[in-house]
């Protein structure tokens, strides 16, 4: 069955959130099991084994982030949790923090004892006050609950679990622009090497997980690596949580095994496309991920495959464009998001995401010139693998597959100075 | 040199309780300036001399945190703040009306505030990661999302009190 409920379950459950009834329900079971059961490598092996992979977005596997920290290096080893939510079309880690805040605990608690880590951040989007005041509280019953503390489940074993929250910039999302947010500076991602798995936080080995993933943990202690990875695809282990948004008659969180197939999830899950129009487009794994043509409803929902069909899963972010949706406005509407967000630090980056954003305007406000479709594309090509982090690249993705894709769209605009979708969404700067 | 700005004596208990969670003061910034626009409403300038102070840092390093997030205000807001999300889930469901139907309410354009002082709002382009509500915007701390236009009047109607003092708040 490809739905699941391995992080979801308590999604809606107002008692979840609190500590009594989620030990009643067998909460911190897992937790206790690694500590009193498990030796720290046999975590890691497990982890390894379930083929669990980075939710955030980039999809590498978990347990082998956690080899590469360094068995003896004379300092401290931080844990990150990043809650920094804010890749577009992605809302999923809010219901966990929101709903079920002891299951990232409990996966915090395996995460930290498998890596010898004894304390952990949480960093959280500043936007998200009420999923932080959830979590906070939930932290606050587990020290009370002698969960976390100088004795963890009774446990000779330390672990500090802080919450620190973001204040509005998406960069921050970046690994290593998160640490540097959480130094108490701006968000400029790092170049790496150094990883943050040997040099990290305040130059210490530092593990970077995403909630989500951290939330697979307690599941994985409980029944195996083997079981989790069988329950999913070839290499994408387990469920994962996606974000059904934009023209669908039921837009929400659904959970589903890694490798179901992307009509289940707009069809069944997300009711079929709204106003019973035609699917246009899909753009797979929050903006970030190539658009896909209407085509793939036939794709499996796993990172392997859709990094087949040149698209990815990233971080589960499923947006679905009806016929109604001009695709130059659309990619105007993600273009202006990167501009506005490039830190400003690397110049392909901070120059090219304006020009990309510039240009597209131009188009829309009926001044597009015949040569501007090839200097998006040639932009967009400079743009990658020239900066720091991956948002440069990140913003010449959808600009690459959007005009390629759906070019007469571009052309027509370009010659006809308006729009060939009958009465479109208008565009959002006009 | 000294600074105008103090933190009441709660708040500087929360600050003592911030640094205890770092191995590094300069860390506490962030979370600093949190607790300085939640006691003020903004960041005011000589608020940055004070949080530079506390932390040992050069005022210039305070400024440079300060106007690289987009959550911190360096001036004064409405009693009650508005963020509407342009983000692509958002506006294929709309957020382009929810953003002109509000600029009309509140007779003011975005980045502003309305005249009795009572609602500032902001258009922005970063999603705040609630497309399943899209059209959304968050008053406050809260989200609203699905948001028709009259939904959005009886929203604002329900915060429209008195204007003044936001000691009452």
């Amino acid at each position: 069955m490809p739905t699941a409920n391995l992080v979801s379950k308590h999604f809606g459950n107002e008692k979840a959130r609190e500590l009594d009834w989620y030990r009643a329900q067998g909460g911190y079971e897992a937790a206790r099991r690694a500590l009193f059961e498990m030796q720290p490598e046999e975590i890691t092996e497990e982890v390894i084994k379930s083929n669990l992979r980075g939710l955030g977005g980039a999809g590498f596997p978990t347990g082998r982030k956690w080899t590469f920290v360094p068995k003896e290096s004379g300092k401290p080893n931080y844990l990150t949790v990043n809650a920094d939510e804010a890749e577009p079309g992605t809302f999923k880690d809010k219901y966990i923090m929101t709903w079920d805040p002891h299951r990232l605990i409990e996966g915090i608690i395996v995460c930290c004892y498998a890596v010898g880590i004894h304390t952990a951040y949480v960093y959280i989007r500043g936007e998200y006050v009420r999923p932080y005041e959830r979590l906070r509280d939930a932290i606050r019953q587990a020290y009370q609950g002698g969960v976390l503390g100088e004795k963890v489940l009774g446990k000779d074993f330390k672990l500090d679990v802080f919450i620190h929250r973001g204040a509005g910039a998406y960069i921050c999302g970046e690994e290593t622009g998160l640490l540097e947010s959480l130094e108490g500076k701006k968000g400029w991602p790092r170049l790496k090497p150094p990883f943050p798995a040997v040099v990290g936080l305040f130059d210490c080995p530092t593990v970077i997980n995403n909630v989500e993933t951290i939330s697979h943990l307690p599941n994985i202690i409980l029944n195996g690596g083997e079981w989790f990875a069988e329950l999913g695809a070839d290499r994408s282990g387990g469920s994962r949580l996606f974000c059904l948004s934009g023209h669908v008659k039921r837009p929400g969180v659904y959970e589903l095994t890694m490798g179901s197939p992307m009509s289940e999830l707009i069809y069944e899950h997300g009711g079929g496309i709204l106003d019973d129009r035609q699917l246009k487009a899909v753009i797979p794994g929050g903006s970030s991920a190539p658009v896909l043509t209407a085509d793939c409803v036939d794709l499996s929902l796993d990172f392997d495959s859709l990094a087949k069909a040149g698209s990815m899963l990233g971080s589960g972010g499923v947006m679905v464009l009806s016929d109604s949706v001009c695709m130059v406005k659309a990619l105007s509407v993600v273009s202006h998001f990167y501009a506005h967000e490039s830190c400003g630090q690397c110049t392909p980056c901070r120059e090219g995401t304006g020009w990309l954003d510039r240009i597209l305007m131009r188009i829309l406000e009926g001044d597009g010139r015949r040569q501007d479709l090839d200097t998006l594309l040639s932009i967009a090509e400079y743009m990658q693998g020239t900066s720091i982090c991956a948002l440069s690249d990140a913003a010449a993705l959808p600009v690459q597959s959007f005009v390629t894709k759906f070019r007469s769209e571009f052309e027509y605009h370009i010659q006809h100075k308006s729009c060939d979708v009958e009465n479109p969404e208008p565009a959002l700067a006009l | 040199m000294s600074s105008n700005f103090q933190f009441t004596p709660e708040n500087l208990e929360e600050y003592q309780d911030i640094l205890r969670r770092y191995p590094v003061k300069r860390a506490a910034l962030l979370p600093t300036l949190h607790l300085v626009q939640a006691q003020h409403g903004f960041v005011p300038a000589e608020a940055e001399q004070f949080v530079a102070d506390l932390l040992d840092l050069p005022v210039v390093d305070v400024r440079e945190v300060l106007t690289f997030y987009s959550l911190f205000h360096r001036r004064e807001m409405g009693r009650h703040h508005i963020r509407v999300c342009m983000s692509l889930s958002c506006w294929l469901r709309g957020a382009g009306r929810l953003k002109r139907h509000l600029g009309e309410k509140l007779r003011v354009e975005s980045g502003g505030v309305s005249a009795d002082g009572q609602f500032s709002w902001e258009a922005v382009p970063d999603c705040m990661g609630a497309c399943e509500i899209a059209p959304m915007l968050q008053l406050d701390k809260d989200y609203y999302g699905n948001l028709g236009n009259q939904d959005v009047d009886q929203l604002l109607e329900g915060f429209n009190g008195p204007p003044g003092d936001p000691e009452l708040e």
